[in-house]
């Protein structure tokens, strides 16, 4: 899933500094799951900037509302017939929300509530982590089923380099170095011949290096 | 700090420890200030963040929790649960500029009737010092 | 056709079959070079070539290529370094002609510490290539003439391709196979991570000689004096890789205030002794960053003087 952190308060509080009518929208999909963006979060969001507002004895007014996803347009248009009663839309989608909401609503100001971080999974009830850096060319059964592409803080692909410690990575003892996991599963595996293999240069064309992608299945486009 | 400030303090506990603490301060004969309404739940555990939040919204000047000891939750882990959540909403009050001691969380043992009167007279006290929220 | 692949000094030497001395030099933190031509100054005539850092641990300092030019006009040789963290194959292929084209000889591929160790922390990340892939491209530019997409290069940069090798990182089992990949690709000469555990290290390099690693490639040993117990200390708890035996921090401990320095010089000179006799091992990479006046004292006492002439 995408996973994302909400903004500090203090920068959202900020954004919406101006406006007394605000719309809190939120995404049933990716930021659901990570306990960031859901009905949930938008409510607690809509509470605290309430609360703020006690503070400033400004009134403002502040409702809510999820969509099942803000990043197909059949959902984005439902809210067509409320989005003109506020003057300010928080989205806590990932990026990809607000942008949505930008372009089918151009007149409305649409507010990131998130930093959209990175494509992961939960490791353990409350911590996500980093699996999927988008390079376009998937080749983790090379490496025992583990990415050295996003895993690995040089991206190398024929690690390990030397800083790692423990099996920690030289940047921090939180990261794990995954060379090390990658030589310890293909030496469980009886691989390890195939990491004495030269990877040559990676292309990066499919990766975001490339450009802006975009994908295209013309047997579903109408 | 004014004199006539009754603070607006909302209280939740749990049918467990902290309410059978209830009945015996009850039994001895000891109210609570009639300035913290009370609010009983099965389990702190079922405390979400927002519950925590709306007083505040609402116009509270302060909220607490009242429970079982970490040890003795009858559901073992609202407690504790109920604690990284109170710790969450100090944080957001601090990022607002709010006091966060306008929000805590008691560990009370079942039967400790003096325990539960001591905690809301502590809140109560905590908050007049601290004023109305409205004057931060 | 040259017997040799690039002239190089230090090439020279290796091939004579003559033990190896090398030393270490980090450009200045500005466009100052004094500090630089006097770092120089006491090495030359020490050492065959002299390595020259490439932002070292991240910090931004004079580029390695341009601090190497200043060396060539001290007369010295400089061994040019490039980690794959600031720059990508274009860059990498233009400044390895660059290079070549101003008289820099011999050239050290590395991957690089992270930015986030350094002291721009927010840079972008680049690692397009990794340095067993940078071994490859310098390879590929000298012995096919081609850029890594296969196009003719007008005037092939003749560089003799260094690497470096660290025998206690981990996973200590695999250091040896990496070792064999870079040799593979195309290293000519290895420079170790400095070492401190000789058993561990007689150990790594009889496995280097059971795969005739040490007939492909020259593999010098690199030797770092400790200055103080201090950084003995550091070294042993802070530095990621690093293998310090308790042994030798008691020994520099026992030596007696003012006569630390002294006892790691000795330990220094010690293990170059067994270097020169250990098999496999081609010569010695000093690395005496900022103490280059003491290098001098260390070549005489190690018996690495006169430099031989090729």
């Amino acid at each position: 899933m995408i996973v994302a952190e909400q903004k500090p308060i203090t920068e959202i509080l900020e954004m919406v500094e101006d406006y007394t009518k605000i719309l809190v929208l939120g995404c049933k999909g990716c930021v659901t799951v990570c306990n960031v963006g859901g009905s949930k979060e938008a409510a607690i969001l809509a509470s605290t900037l309430k609360i703020a507002k006690r503070k400033t004895n400004k009134k403002i007014e502040v409702a809510t509302h999820t969509l099942e996803r803000q990043c197909d347009p059949e959902y984005v248009d439902e809210v067509k017939d409320m989005i003109d009663d506020y003057d300010a839309v928080i989205s806590i989608a990932c990026g990809v929300g607000p942008q949505f909401l930008s372009e089918r609503y151009p007149s409305a100001r649409i507010f990131p509530g998130v930093n959209t971080k990175f494509m992961g999974g939960a490791v353990e009830h409350g911590i996500w982590s980093e699996r999927c850096a988008g390079c376009g060319t998937c080749v983790i059964h090379h490496f025992g089923g583990l990415c050295p592409i996003s895993r690995c803080s040089k991206s190398l692909m024929n690690g390990p380099c030397g800083g790692s410690s423990n099996g920690k990575c030289e940047i921090s003892k939180d990261v794990d170095c995954i060379w090390d996991m990658i030589v310890r599963k293909m030496t469980e595996l009886g691989r390890l011949q195939e990491l004495l293999e030269f990877v040559p240069p990676k292309s990066w064309i499919t990766a975001r290096d490339g450009g802006p992608r975009r994908l295209i299945r013309e047997e579903l486009v109408k | 700090m004014s004199n006539n400030f009754k603070p607006k303090i909302v209280a939740f506990y749990c049918s467990n420890c902290a309410s059978s603490a209830a009945n015996v301060a009850d039994g001895m004969d000891k109210a609570l200030p009639e300035n913290i309404k009370t609010i009983q739940v099965p389990c702190t555990g079922r405390i979400e963040i927002l519950h925590l939040l709306k007083p505040f919204e609402e116009g509270a000047d302060g909220v607490y929790v009242a429970g079982c000891q970490e040890d003795s939750c009858q559901f073992v882990t609202g407690i504790t649960k109920a604690t990284k959540r109170v710790a969450h909403v100090k944080m957001i009050l601090e990022q607002l500029d709010i006091a966060p001691e306008r929000i805590d969380i008691f560990n009370l043992s079942a039967g400790r009737g003096q325990a539960f009167v001591d905690v809301a007279s502590e809140m109560n006290s905590r908050i007049i010092e601290l004023g109305p929220l409205l004057s931060e | 056709m040259s017997e040799y692949k690039s002239e190089s000094n230090l090439e020279k030497i290796l091939k004579a079959g003559h033990f190896a001395f090398t030393g270490e030099c980090g450009p200045p933190l500005g466009a100052n070079v004094e500090h630089l031509k006097e770092k120089a100054g006491h090495l030359k005539g020490c050492v065959d070539a002299v390595n020259v850092t490439d932002n070292q641990t991240a910090v931004v300092r004079m580029s390695s290529w341009a601090a190497s030019l200043v060396l060539l006009q001290e007369g010295l040789e400089p061994n040019f370094q490039m980690v794959c963290r600031d720059r990508n194959r274009l860059a990498i292929q233009s400044d390895i002609l660059g290079v070549y084209s101003h008289g820099i000889k011999n050239m050290l591929c590395l991957s690089g510490d992270h930015q986030r160790f350094g002291n721009h922390p927010e840079a972008k990340n680049v690692f397009d290539i990794d340095s067993m892939q940078l071994i490859h491209t310098v390879k590929t530019m000298r012995d096919e003439g081609t850029f890594l997409n296969g196009q003719d290069i007008d005037g092939p940069p003749e560089l003799f391709i260094g690497a470096a090798s660290n025998p206690f990182a981990e996973p200590f089992e695999f250091r040896i196979h990496r070792l064999a990949k870079k040799i593979a690709v195309g290293a000519d000469f290895i420079q170790t991570q400095c070492i401190y555990n000789m058993d561990r290290f007689r150990e790594f390099m009889k496995r280097a000689v059971d795969m005739g690693l040490h007939e492909k490639c020259y593999i010098l040993a690199g030797v770092t004096p400790m200055k103080s117990v201090g950084m003995a200390r550091y070294m042993a708890k802070q530095v990621p890789g690093m293998d310090v035996p308790a042994s030798l921090i008691k020994r520099l401990q026992g030596a007696g205030k003012g006569k630390v320095a002294g006892e790691g010089i000795k330990f220094a000179v010690e293990q170059i002794e067994e270097f020169k006799e250990m098999e496999g091992v081609a010569g010695v990479h000093l690395m005496a960053i900022e103490w280059e006046h003491r290098v001098p004292e260390i070549s005489k006492l190690a018996g690495m003087l006169p430099r031989p002439k090729v």
